[in-house]
């Protein structure tokens, strides 16, 4: 299945330079602005010329490693060199020039059903401009394009689309219900799937815990974390001091930027495995494979929302939570506990949040950046379905999910979260308070 | 520690190239935010489209660098038109994600492998395209002294730089104490109440989109310039953001502010670098504490937690005043 998968590691590809030690490889990852620091640190990463890895690693389209994979490595000065990949697929190269380097994966080796994706890029070019940074290089592998009918794929990309959709619906979900109960427009929530991933692999990883004990073990600290303890401790203060909507946004990008490096701190920039079911081989049904741990983890995505949406519409709490939305004051004024009722919805966004953090860890595994990949997604799923419309959230996350994946029939993998942007931004041309939206929504 | 080596860098990067791009990227911000009530996430596109439009033109198609400046103005301007025509009517914080989906659309355009040929990937362009403005560079060597340090091209860029900051703020003074800039700020304080007088508000809200959007372009330009080189995930959200931070840090709305916070911003930055790195490897703090492979990590966690912080408990900013600043969109 295919995840969001390019987002994670692909954005890890551009904060490539990764585990070497010079003072500007680091900085240079930290941030998407990080050239910026050339200037001001020039005399600090004049120290000394570390030799400087090419590195990678080479899996199948459902991340299985690949071992045993030839790569030649040409350069400057005669430089060649041949390297394999290891059992987890991983391969890497030192040198010690700048120049360019032409590095050439041996196809032959690829094993019966795997080839490059895209044919001509057999051969990549690594320009190193300085030394000590590190470059993290990708060789996209599928089964080939030319050997899956149209139909197939199209079959394939939907299926992808929808598991992609139900990931941006569970964290929209509670983004929404945040939005309509307190009106905070919250760039901090990528963040929470984030740290949902890391609690499951520590739980897993670290601790030794079993996946399936650790998901649900995760899931309930997450929404202790990210809901209870985060609203408990920063918005409802804020609320308190009668701080504004648009301080409490730019709040929660100070609060996303904080964690998202505080993450990167604890954990290195490595995107990583759960041991557990790491290599799960992918089941046939016809026209479309799926691997059993997409289908579990997507099963109970599913069922998480049926029981969030039976929460909204049947209970009592459900219930305030929507008079609430409508109108704080009418609702405060009818008896209702409005503090409980945001407090409820917070711990119940984070805990669907913190499980859509749980089924990519599971299924792609977790790195510091998954959060802020999916941000714009979730926004976009948000934005499409109507702020503050808890429906309006599933079906515009099915639809980004679903035109996301399916795009790539006509356009270039790389260009799909473009095409879903793009969408989001004509749709708010024709319907600007999105598909289900109210119209008195708009400004 | 090397006091004295701190001091130079953190001064040289106070007045520095850095600082210059920053308010100008804040400026442009403060025409939207500051001044009109814009809430445009979407600031580092401008920016990504002026460097890509000096970067582009040279190195590919061999247009003399003068000729690529008007076209980044130009494509400032359509930029603008394109993101504001569908936004401009909606809420602020339709605006905020459909301006920072636009950005991140450029970004990702312009480091795809698709369009490789022309705009270099992920790798960005690096090339002698500023050949014509640093061959009217009078200074032969650069400055080197005890207080401040720049090699010969930045001392050229930091002053050329400076100067433009200069007749930008003076521009946006004349223009936000104009009748048009009184217009603005009532734009910010209530919509309606400027349609009452038969107003066109979405026009005015264009040509504050344009603005600071050029403005913003410029410090596209200069960005590319001292560099040299141009690279797609320079220009992501965290460029916005830290704008935001320099234009919040310095106060919004006010014409002086993003000058002001952009020199504090990077006089902070620099300073807690250096401080962190200093003690790390003089092992004043602890390895099993921060590595020293950490110290940038830390400095942007402070630059997290400061940005809260500013939010929290001053959200005028240092010369801000807060009656005239509406932080709050009617929701």
């Amino acid at each position: 299945m295919n995840l969001p998968s390019d987002t994670v590691t692909k954005s890890f590809g551009r904060h490539s330079s990764f585990r070497k030690s010079s003072s500007l490889a680091i900085l240079l990852l930290l941030s998407v602005s990080s050239a910026l620091f050339l200037g001001s640190n020039a005399s600090a990463t004049e120290t000394e010329a570390a030799p400087t890895k090419l590195y990678g690693t080479i899996t199948d389209k459902d991340g299985i490693a690949l071992p045993n994979i030839g790569i030649s490595v040409t350069g400057p000065e005669e430089f060649t060199k041949n390297v394999e990949t290891d059992a987890q697929g991983n391969w890497e190269v030192e040198i010690l020039t700048k120049g360019s380097f032409n590095l050439t994966i041996n196809q032959d080796d690829l094993p019966e059903g795997q080839s490059l994706t895209d044919p001509t890029k057999a051969t990549i070019r690594a320009n190193v401009f300085s030394l000590g940074n590190d470059l993290r290089l990708l060789f996209p592998i599928g089964p080939g394009i030319a050997k899956a009918s149209m139909l197939e794929r199209s079959a394939q990309l939907a299926l992808d689309g929808l598991i992609l959709g139900l990931v941006i619906g569970l964290a929209a979900l509670g983004l929404n219900l945040i939005f309509g109960t307190t009106g905070l427009t919250n760039f901090a929530h990528g963040e929470i799937l984030t740290l949902g991933g890391l609690l499951i692999y520590y739980l897993s990883a670290v601790l030794k815990f079993p996946v399936l004990v650790a998901a649900p073990i995760g899931v309930l600290l997450g929404a202790f974390i990210s809901g209870f303890l985060q609203d408990r401790y920063l918005w409802k203060p804020l609320r308190k001091r009668g701080t504004g909507l648009i301080a409490m946004l730019v709040v929660s990008i100070g609060l996303a930027i904080f964690l998202r490096y505080f993450f990167l701190f604890l954990f290195g920039g490595d995107t990583r495995q759960l041991p557990q079911y790491a290599g799960q081989a992918g089941l046939e049904f016809g026209l479309v494979s799926i691997t059993p741990k997409s289908i579990l983890t997507t099963s109970i995505g599913i069922i998480l929302i049926i029981l969030a949406t039976l929460w909204l519409l049947k209970t009592r709490m459900g219930k305030a939570s929507r008079a609430v939305s409508d109108n704080p004051a009418l609702a405060s004024a009818s008896g209702i506990d409005v503090q409980k009722v945001i407090r409820a919805v917070w711990v119940l966004g984070a805990a669907l949040a913190t499980y859509a953090g749980v089924i990519i860890t599971i299924n792609q595994g977790v790195s510091f950046l998954m959060g802020q990949d999916m941000l714009l997604l979730i926004f976009a799923a948000v934005t499409l379905g109507g702020l503050g419309t808890a429906n309006g959230a599933l079906v515009g996350s099915l639809i980004i999910g679903l035109f996301v994946q399916l795009s790539t029939l006509f356009i270039p993998t790389e260009l799909k979260y473009v095409g879903a942007l793009i969408i989001l931004i004509i749709i708010l041309i024709i319907r600007p308070q999105g598909i289900l939206g109210k119209k008195e929504r708009i400004g | 520690m090397d006091f004295l080596f701190i001091t130079q860098q953190t001064l040289s990067a106070t007045i520095g190239v850095n600082t210059i791009i920053f308010a100008l990227a804040a400026i442009g911000l403060n025409m939207h935010f500051g001044y009109t009530g814009l809430l445009n996430f979407g600031q580092a596109g401008f920016l990504a489209i002026g460097a890509y439009s000096v970067a582009v033109p040279v190195v590919s198609f061999g247009v003399p660098l003068w000729i690529a400046f008007l076209i980044g103005i130009f494509n400032s301007i359509i930029f603008a038109l394109l993101l504001g025509i569908p936004t401009l009517r909606l809420r602020a914080d339709y605006l905020a994600i459909v301006t920072i989906a636009a950005a991140e659309i450029v970004r990702q355009i312009a480091r795809s492998a698709t369009f490789n040929e022309w705009l270099g990937g992920s790798d960005g362009i690096t090339g002698k395209f500023g050949k014509d403005f640093f061959d009217l560079n009078p200074f032969k060597s650069g400055l080197d002294t005890p207080i401040l340090r720049f090699n010969a091209n930045d001392l050229w860029v930091v002053i050329v730089g400076w100067s433009l900051v200069a007749v930008i703020t003076f521009v946006m003074w004349i223009m936000v104490n104009s009748p048009w800039g009184r217009l603005m700020r009532a734009i910010r304080e209530d919509e309606d109440a400027v349609r009452s007088l038969g107003k066109n508000v979405y026009l005015y809200k264009m040509q504050s989109l344009i603005i600071g959007g050029v403005i913003g372009s410029i410090g596209g330009f200069v960005y590319a310039l001292s560099r040299q080189s141009v690279q797609p995930d320079n220009y992501g959200t965290a460029l916005t953001f830290f704008a935001y931070t320099v234009l919040i840090l310095g106060g919004a709305a006010r014409v002086f502010s993003p000058v002001v916070g952009a020199m504090i911003f990077w006089f902070l930055i620099v300073f807690i670098e250096q401080i962190l790195r200093q003690g790390v490897s003089n092992n004043l703090i602890p390895d099993w504490l921060i590595g020293v492979n950490q110290v940038g990590q830390i400095r942007f966690m402070l630059m997290g937690l400061g940005l809260m912080a500013l939010m929290i408990f001053r959200p005028q900013g240092i010369f801000g005043d807060k009656k005239e600043l509406a932080l709050d969109a009617k929701a």
